[in-house]
Formats: structure tokens, sequence, C-alpha cells
């Protein structure tokens, strides 16, 4: 069964290197391509570390891996993935008048495939 | 500039005061250790600073890719130039990861084809530009807040992994004229939904509820005034007890020189332009019980050149139409993730971003069936699907020029080796020319 968290793409330190290095590389690649869960979230969900998730909104649907946030960095209904071809693949065309894509805070659905 | 030879006859050479473009910090003190066209080592410079400066070599491959293929540069410009001149509805975007001599060259092109031309601002900073249209900005340099910021807030922002040396350089380490003991004469406030690596930084960490920083500012923006608040609205609505919103505006009134930068979380979030008007709104505010100032932290190395450049050709800062013939400012219309998402766009020129790698779906489908023209440095999403790519020199690394740090001060680039491949002013130069024949062909065949 799904469920309903809000979604917070972001930059991290090795997608920008993953800029640089090219994007073609598996830093670049394996760092826009992890979801982080809160570990209180995974615990609550049955989750384990690498296992794959499918996240869908009205604009789309993607399947990756997960890995626990680290730090306490994520509260509990918040996920975070790296920007990149998967977060922008739920992203809508429609900038409500700003030029700006609604690009973080987004409502998802998330289940264990 | 310092050259010397090692053991083995390799010429060394080493860069002093180079300039750092990855972001919009634009750290001008790097010292480049050079070796042929290879650079080995980056001294002061940050763990994004260094894999930019690292991972720079010279491309392989050749300067220019039709349909994939290889080709001349100048077969290349002249394809790029009748898909823009044929074209009814042409974009010109990117641009933040260029030098102002290679934007104004853009801009002039946009003029010459009747089209629009938009900088990546527009996906970064673009709703916070429209907030200083409406707002206005209270601002300074960063050489200010280095000398006089005792209180310094971050508001949907995460340094520790966009602008790296923010902390060091600029904000909360340095010793300045009126912060002699430097971090120990600051506080440091930090505003987010996540407790970002950032977070550690602070002396106040404040998780908001996520999509309410509006609520929150606003609520500020009432402390600010002495206006009396129901703490159960505040504290359901933003996630934090009013004691603790009053206890923030008590120390922000006390400071002498605060400042809040803000980042994409405000931007990128609902309410978007608003969030940025509601921040610029309260630092005006605060200035009616001491000095504060308001500074975007910008991304792209260059981004704020071309805030600047486009400024200054057409008196808007993004998302500008030239069709008419005179500029037009609209976002939502003219901004690329519209022109693109409502299929308008015919032809497009891509300057130094990669939207295929970070524009929403419908955006990046409908510019995968247009043709387009990109220059960049590397091969990128977006280069790969063009019907006419240029590989160009790396701004910085490669070629001089100036670009703009996220605070408005123009800074020169001081290049380490030279590229085969030309730079983005010299395809854009050449491209500005050829498309300018073909339109007084156009105009004589009309007229």
């Amino acid at each position: 069964m799904s469920q309903s968290f809000i979604l917070i793409p972001g930059r991290t330190s090795k997608q920008g290197c993953g800029i640089s290095e090219g994007k073609d590389g598996d830093g670049y690649q394996g760092e826009i391509n992890t979801l982080q869960v809160a570990p209180e979230d995974m615990e609550r969900l049955g989750l384990a570390e690498g296992d794959q998730v499918r996240v869908r909104n009205e604009h789309g649907q993607i399947e990756l891996p997960i890995k626990a946030a680290k730090g306490g960095e994520l509260p509990p209904g918040l996920l975070f993935i790296a920007y990149g071809d998967l977060s922008c693949r739920l992203m809508g065309g429609d900038t409500h008048g700003s030029g700006m894509p609604t690009s973080k805070g987004m409502d998802v659905e998330l289940e264990k495939i | 500039m310092a050259t010397a030879s090692d053991n083995a006859g390799t010429e060394l050479k080493i860069v002093e005061d180079a300039t750092c473009t990855f972001c919009g910090c634009v750290c001008d003190d790097i010292e480049l250790k050079v070796e042929g066209h290879t650079i080995k080592e980056a001294k002061r410079a940050c763990v994004l600073g260094k894999a930019w400066f690292l991972n720079h070599d010279i491309e392989p491959g050749p300067s220019c890719r039709i349909d994939s293929q290889p080709a001349t540069v100048e077969e290349g410009i002249e394809r790029a130039a009748r898909i823009l001149t044929d074209a009814k509805y042409p974009i010109i975007y990117g641009l933040s990861d260029s030098p102002c001599e290679a934007q104004r060259k853009a801009v002039s092109i946009a003029d010459w084809i009747g089209g629009t031309v938009d900088t990546t601002t527009s996906v970064c900073h673009g709703p916070s530009g429209m907030a200083f249209q409406g707002v206005g900005e209270v601002t300074c340099t960063l050489g200010e807040v280095l000398n006089r910021g005792d209180m310094i807030m971050f508001w949907g922002s995460n340094p520790a992994e966009s602008h790296p040396r923010h902390f060091t350089k600029y904000s909360l380490m340095p010793k300045g004229l009126f912060t002699p003991n430097g971090r120990k004469d600051r506080t440091c406030v930090i505003v987010d939904v996540r407790k970002t690596k950032s977070a550690k930084a602070a002396d106040i960490f404040i998780q908001i509820k996520p999509r309410k920083d509006f609520e929150a500012l606003w609520t500020l923006r009432a402390l600010a005034r002495g206006i009396e608040l129901d703490p159960e609205l505040v504290e359901s609505e933003t996630g934090t007890p009013l004691a603790q919103w009053q206890e923030l505006m008590d120390k922000m009134k006390a400071s002498k020189f605060g400042v809040i930068f803000f980042g994409m979380g405000l931007t990128m979030t609902r309410g978007k332009h608003c969030n940025s008007e509601a921040l610029l709104a309260l630092t005006r505010d605060m200035n009616a019980h001491t000095r504060f100032v308001a500074k975007p932290n910008r991304g792209h190395g260059n981004v704020t050149g071309a805030d600047n450049v486009v400024s200054w050709r057409t008196g808007y800062p993004f998302g500008v139409s030239l069709t008419r013939g005179y500029p037009r400012f609209n976002p939502g219309e003219y901004t690329t993730a519209d022109t693109l998402s409502q299929r308008e766009a015919d032809a497009a020129l891509i300057v130094a971003s990669d939207p295929m790698a970070n524009f929403p779906q419908p955006a990046r489908e409908h510019l995968a069936s247009i043709p387009y023209i990109a220059l960049d440095p590397k091969e990128t999403p977006t280069t790969k699907s063009a019907a006419v790519s240029f590989t160009v020199a790396t701004y910085g690394i490669n070629t001089t020029g100036t670009v703009y740090r996220m605070d408005d001060v123009p800074i020169p680039l001081r290049p380490a080796f030279e590229s085969p491949h030309p730079s983005d002013y010299d395809v854009l130069s050449a491209l500005e020319k050829r498309v300018k024949e073909l339109k007084a062909q156009q105009f004589a065949a009309h007229n």
C-alpha cells in the first residue's frame, strides 16, 4: 500500500562534484538515483537500505533504491533526492506564472516494489 | 603567473589568484598547479572547486557535431544560423556558465532573430528577481558581510553543500573590521525544512513545516512590528512555537548588522516569488530597528552576470521576449520551462546549461522534438540530442572574461591553459555575424 510523503529534491556535494566529473559517471548517477528516507519511516514501513520503491505523483513515476537519511537530516514524512533526471520526472510543466516549475515540496506516494 | 620545469622536463605553471566559476561564491584566491593541459592541484578550492578544476582537461573529439556527426565549426555555424533564422519562435537559454562578453553576444542574437532570451535564473532565483521588482532589495556586498555582519541567517539554503566556502571565506568565520573575533562575533541562524549539513554551523536552528516559509516569514514580520499573534495558530502553521520566533526576533532587533541569505528552498517551493517577497519585506521592515540586508545565494558561476548583462541589454533580467522588436518581460510566458512545456518554441540555442538533465519532463520532451544548438565544454544529455553541438573551451580555465559574484561584484578570469576548442564568445560572435547576413537576405527578399 502506498504512503503519502513530501519530496524535497536538492543539491548535494556529491551531485555537484559529479557535474564536473561527468554526468555518466558512477558518482553522479549513484547520487541522483537514490532516495533518502527518514529512519523512522523506514522502520514504520518495514523498509531496508537498498530496497526498491516506486514514487509517483500526477506528473510521473520513478523507481529507485532507498537509503536512510543520516544525522537526523529528514523528519518523518519527508523524502529527499538529489536533483537529476529522476526528480525531473516528477515535475510538472506548469510554472503558475512564475517561470519556475514546482521543484521542491512535492506531494508524492511511495510504495515498496 | 610563474613557470618552472620538473625533473622530467614537463613545464609546470602556477596560476595565482585563479577564479573558480563553479558556484556563485566565485572564489578568486585559488592557486593552480598546471602541467600541460591538466590542472594537478587547486589550492584553497573547496570540494566543488577541486572537482571543477581537476576535471576540465581538453575534451577529446571535434569542436562541432551536426546530427551527432563530426563537422567543422564553420559548417556548424552555418547550420545553426539557418535553424535560428528559419524558426518562427526561437528561444535562447542558459548563459549562466559563460562569461559576460559571450552573454552579450547571445542577447544580440536574440534581438536579431526576434526570439526570447532567458537564463538559468528562471529556474533558480527567478522568483526572487520578480520579488526584487515588487519589494526592492536592501543589499550589500559579501565584503560588508565579512566586515560588519553579526547576525547571519540562512533561509532555505544549504551552503555547506552548495557553496562550501561561504562560511569560511565570507559569512561566518572571517575576522572583519567590526567583527574582529570572527565566528565569536556572529550569531548564525538557519531556517529550513530539513536538518541539513549546514545546520551544524548554526547557533539557532529552526526546523519549519514544509511549504510554510511564507507563514513563518509573515510571523516574523508581525513580530517585527509588535503585532500580537495567536500562539496556537503560529505553532500549528509553522511547526515552531511563537516563543521561539519571538526569541529570534529579539536577537534580530538586537543585532548591529543582520544578513539573510536565502536559497531555492524559498523559490522552488509553492509560493515561489511570494516567499521571496515575504523575506525581502521582512528585511525591509527590520531596517526600522537596525541594519538588515538580504542576499540570494546564487548557484552558477556567472548567473549573476547573466542577470546583469540581460538587464543592461533589455531592461529586464531574464524571461525576455524580443519577438516584437522591443523587449517584453513576463515570467511564466517567456521563461524557458514555459516556452518548452507549452510546446511554443520551434528552435533553441542552449548555451552552457543542461535543460535535458534538469527540466520538467514535458519541457524535455518538447526540446527533444525541435532542432536546437548546444554549446558546452562537456558532453551532456543536452548536447547529445542537439542538431548542432559545439564543444567549447571552459570559461575561467581556458578563457579570459568577466564574471559576477553573487553580490554583483565583477571579477576577472585568469585561465590556466589554452584549449583547441573555440570559446562561447568565438562561437556566438560567428553565429551573430551569420545570423545578421541571413536576416538581411530575408529582409531583402520580402521588400
